[in-house]
């Protein structure tokens, strides 16, 4: 699948949070989104951003705007070396949390795209894809 | 440490969010709000979210937890202006704020208010055996 851009933007703090937000926004609307589909893929990049600090102890985010034929798409990469997931699909079930949060991150932010994909080794980290075709 | 103002109109006390919140800065609201609550005895609340683009789980929860708050410090709370991409989202987030009171616009939110206050102040008798 062809990239025709990239970005790698540092998550270590809430402010970082706000950040990554409006460069997906931005990204977004560049691939031209609309209204709702760029407010989904802000909101599932903010849950994920959130937990990558929260929980994987800070990483990095990747955005790459990508092309299948001539589907545009705006997929994002969330890493980091923390403690892992020991059990996903726990993680996923929505109002499970193991923080003092809501438990609705990752299904929900599962929910507000195209395409989700989580890998997590207990002990080395966390990355979570997410993807949103136009 | 940034805030958020809070302006108080007779008996209410009100809100406009119009920066992107981090995480820190919604939690401060939170406390600023049930802080000038408690010291003006405020009757109501209200917080106009038009100019937020996006409502995710942590500030969906700072709106549910405000809402409750005021409501144990005997204050309502409505929340006016929501995009509606933004209610489209936080619906299939699986957030749909239960007890919180909204409205379109700030008219209307005021509306709420003034009635939902007046409804608790003026009638103490049928207060007694109603919950709502």
């Amino acid at each position: 699948m062809p990239v025709t851009r990239s970005e790698a933007l540092e998550l270590r703090s809430a402010a970082d949070v706000v950040s990554v937000r409006q460069v997906v926004r931005t990204w977004a609307v560049e691939a031209g989104f609309s209204l709702v589909d760029q407010t989904k893929m802000v909101t599932a990049a903010s849950e994920i951003a959130r937990n990558t600090i929260d929980y994987g102890g800070g990483g990095n985010a990747t955005l790459e705007l990508i092309t299948d034929g001539s589907r545009r798409g705006l997929r994002v990469a969330f890493e980091d070396k923390g403690p892992g997931i020991p059990d996903i699909q726990q993680a996923m079930t929505d109002h499970y949390t193991t923080g003092n949060g809501l438990g609705l991150g990752l299904g929900g932010a599962k929910r507000l795209v195209n395409e989700f994909h989580i890998t997590s080794r207990v002990g080395e980290g966390t990355r979570v894809v997410i993807t949103r075709w136009k | 440490m940034d805030h958020i103002p809070i302006l108080k109109l007779r008996d209410f006390l009100l809100v406009t969010i119009q920066v992107d919140m981090h995480d820190r800065l919604a939690m401060q609201l939170q406390d600023d709000l049930t802080a000038r609550i408690s010291e003006t005895g405020a009757r109501g609340v209200l917080m106009d979210i038009s100019s937020l683009d996006i409502v995710d789980s942590f500030i969906g929860r700072m709106i549910a937890n405000i809402a409750a708050m005021a409501r144990v410090l005997d204050a309502e709370t409505v929340v006016v202006g929501m995009q509606p991409a933004v209610a489209i989202t936080l619906v299939e987030l699986g957030l749909t704020l239960p007890g919180v009171r909204t409205a379109l616009n700030v008219d209307k939110g005021m509306a709420l208010l003034e009635s939902a206050t007046r409804e608790i102040g003026d009638s103490p008798a049928a207060d007694a055996g109603h919950t709502e």
